[in-house]
């Protein structure tokens, strides 16, 4: 009994983890079709901010979720206007220029913190089930990223922004025709995903630390999500998050975290040749 | 009208022989050890380059991972070589099985009809999974047969190739090695473009579509071109664990980084491009080692501004600037200046 609760709250937890980190890949390549090769170093940054503004003292949940998506949203803005905007309808180059500035990023990390791993202690204590214990904190987790999908759902159907950003990703040609600034728009998304990368990475460093390198160890897992999930940000992160955090939960519980991500890859790539375009091209058509 | 004796196409073919000549004939002569300990890595390195540069720069095929083919054909050589003894053996079965595993995952993704950005993506994925598989395998419960992985640490104990009396070959031998190794590589691709197989390859670069209206089976031809990429790249790895020893920074996205930077900065879309980009880099970056100026100099900083500059600014590359600056000067130099007809710019083309 305990066995199977742990398994299930496990899973749950490996299930929304993959959607937190993977949210701000997954915002702009359905709306820009780019793989956003910073991605890891966005999440790099959070952390960072994250762990220097909580050894100064500013309490862990106003860096977390005010001081990190603001700061990255920023950092954000400054690589669209500088690289990004150059490059728009040039997929391949926009992802190389990407890979470019994600190495810059780590560049000037390591040259201002140096490449040394440092790490907040992770608050909120344990709950124990049986044998078993699972952190408070990754509980908290998990409730976070509910929260985090419903309000990007509510935001997608109903309110004006997102449903410019419907019509963009459904034809972005009739969209700028109506009226619609697509410039701003791929704007807004850079700025957008970067800073929900910059709370996600903030989220995690509680429990991974931080590293000027640590992007890498994410890149894998978010990359696999993003292109199994489809275009569609909302459903196509649900869905293949469920698939594959579900099949990476059990693998790590039954192996190790390593084995799990390999079995992910195995996973995500026998899923891609029966349905290229990923989950979303097939089924759950009609959702964001 | 006649193509004129001295064209850019021809200077770069005798400056190519020349640049060979001497790495050929005259640095083993000279007895700089140092020159022929990095030359062979620097060539190991520059069958990389070229394995990247035929496909992408071909085919199309945008593979951000082809260092996983150039660990997998380093640690097959390792592995085989400490099972089976012979390392003649080892290091073509070596090459096989990167080639083989280009075309399983090939298969997923060709016969999947991935498009450019999942493919890069996937590939990109492999060499990072790879990356921390490898690197968690320090225990003793890893090994295969009698060749422990060794894990963050690699196989130092990489066996080197054996001569024909079954003595391990010095260092001056395997960087003779690398530069023949090199040279056939280069030589190969050039032919491979040349043959029907090739020229097929080189349509489904230009569109994809039409060629398939055609009748060519373009998910065959993709396959076939992305396997030989890998059994390169696979050979580079075998050069490379000669030259140092196999270990996980051969998948790991600093190597495939700066794979891609050479091909880059060399220029898509011709071979000689990304392995000179690669030797002027690779010095360059042995240069800014030696300069000691500090932090700033970080890595991955300069790598990164290289790339990023490259792609916004001279997507190119240097190979085909220099070609056409040249043709300019050599225009200007035939006064009164030809008029540019039709045909010309398919000479360049042939002549990469």
């Amino acid at each position: 009994m305990d066995y199977v609760a742990i398994i299930l709250l496990q899973t749950a937890i490996s299930i929304a983890n993959l959607v937190l980190i993977s949210a701000g890949l997954a915002v702009i390549f359905g709306m820009m079709r780019v793989i956003n090769f910073a991605h890891g170093e966005f999440l790099m940054l959070g952390g960072y901010t994250a762990v220097i503004a909580t050894q100064h003292g500013v309490p862990l949940l106003v860096s977390c979720f005010i001081l990190a998506p603001v700061l990255v949203g920023l950092v954000g803005l400054v690589v669209e206007y500088l690289v990004i905007r150059h490059l728009y309808g040039r997929l391949l180059d926009t992802m190389l220029a990407s890979w470019g500035v994600s190495l810059i990023l780590i560049g000037l990390v390591t040259v201002a913190f140096g490449n040394s791993v440092s790490g907040i202690s992770t608050p909120f204590g344990s709950l124990s089930i049986g044998r078993f214990s699972i952190g408070f904190y990754e509980l908290f987790l998990v409730a976070v990223t509910l929260v985090m999908v419903i309000a990007g759902y509510l935001v997608m159907r109903y309110s004006r922004v997102g449903l410019i950003a419907r019509a963009t990703m459904q034809d972005r040609d009739m969209a700028a025709s109506l009226g619609v600034n697509q410039r701003a728009v791929y704007r807004a998304t850079f700025v957008t995903g970067a800073a929900l990368s910059g709370l996600a990475g903030a989220l995690i460093a509680p429990i991974a630390g931080v590293v000027p390198t640590i992007g890498a160890s994410y890149l894998a897992k978010c990359f696999i999500t993003v292109i199994s999930g489809g275009p569609a940000i909302i459903a196509g992160t649900l869905s293949a998050s469920g698939l594959l955090g579900g099949v990476g939960g059990i693998m790590t519980f039954l192996a190790t975290p390593v084995l799990a991500e390999v079995a992910l890859l195995a996973a995500a790539v026998v899923l891609l040749r029966v349905l290229p375009q990923g989950i979303t091209s097939k089924f759950f058509r009609r959702s964001q | 009208m006649k193509t004129p004796l001295v064209t850019s196409g021809r200077l770069g073919a005798v400056a190519m022989i020349l640049a060979a000549a001497w790495a050929l004939f005259i640095v083993p002569s000279g007895g700089d050890m140092t020159l022929i300990l990095s030359g062979s890595i620097y060539c190991a390195f520059g069958i990389l380059a070229l394995s990247l540069a035929l496909i992408w720069g071909f085919g199309g095929i945008l593979s951000f991972g082809q260092t996983a083919f150039f660990g997998i054909g380093g640690y097959a050589y390792a592995v085989l070589a400490l099972n089976i003894g012979n390392t003649t053996t080892a290091a073509l079965l070596a090459i096989l099985v990167a080639a083989a595993m280009a075309a399983a995952i090939g298969y997923f993704m060709f016969w999947g009809r991935l498009g450019d950005v999942y493919l890069g993506v996937i590939t990109l994925v492999l060499s990072l999974i790879l990356y921390r598989f490898i690197n968690q395998t320090s225990g003793s419960e890893w090994k295969i047969g009698k060749a422990p992985l060794g894990g963050f640490n690699g196989i130092p104990s990489t066996p080197i190739l054996n001569d024909l009396d079954g003595n391990p070959l010095w260092p001056e031998d395997i960087y003779v090695l690398c530069v023949v190794a090199l040279i056939l590589s280069y030589i190969l691709c050039r032919l491979l473009l040349a043959t029907y197989f090739g020229r097929v390859v080189v349509a489904l670069r230009e569109n994809e579509l039409r060629a398939e209206l055609l009748g060519y089976d373009t998910r065959l031809y993709k396959l076939g071109v992305f396997s030989i990429a890998g059994g390169l790249a696979g050979l580079a790895g075998v050069l490379f664990a000669n030259c140092v020893f196999v270990s996980p920074n051969m998948f790991s996205l600093t190597t495939s980084s700066q794979l891609l930077v050479w091909v880059i900065v060399g220029g898509l879309g011709t071979l000689a491009g990304p392995v000179m980009a690669c030797f002027l880099l690779l010095a360059f970056s042995a240069w800014l080692g030696t300069l000691n100026a500090g932090v700033w100099l970080d890595p991955n900083l300069v790598m990164g501004l290289v790339l990023t500059l490259f792609v916004l600014v001279l997507p190119k590359g240097i190979l085909p600037l220099m070609r056409s600056g040249c043709d300019r000067a050599l225009a200007a130099f035939r006064r009164p200046a030809p008029a540019a007809e039709p045909g010309e710019a398919m000479i360049g083309e042939e002549a990469r």
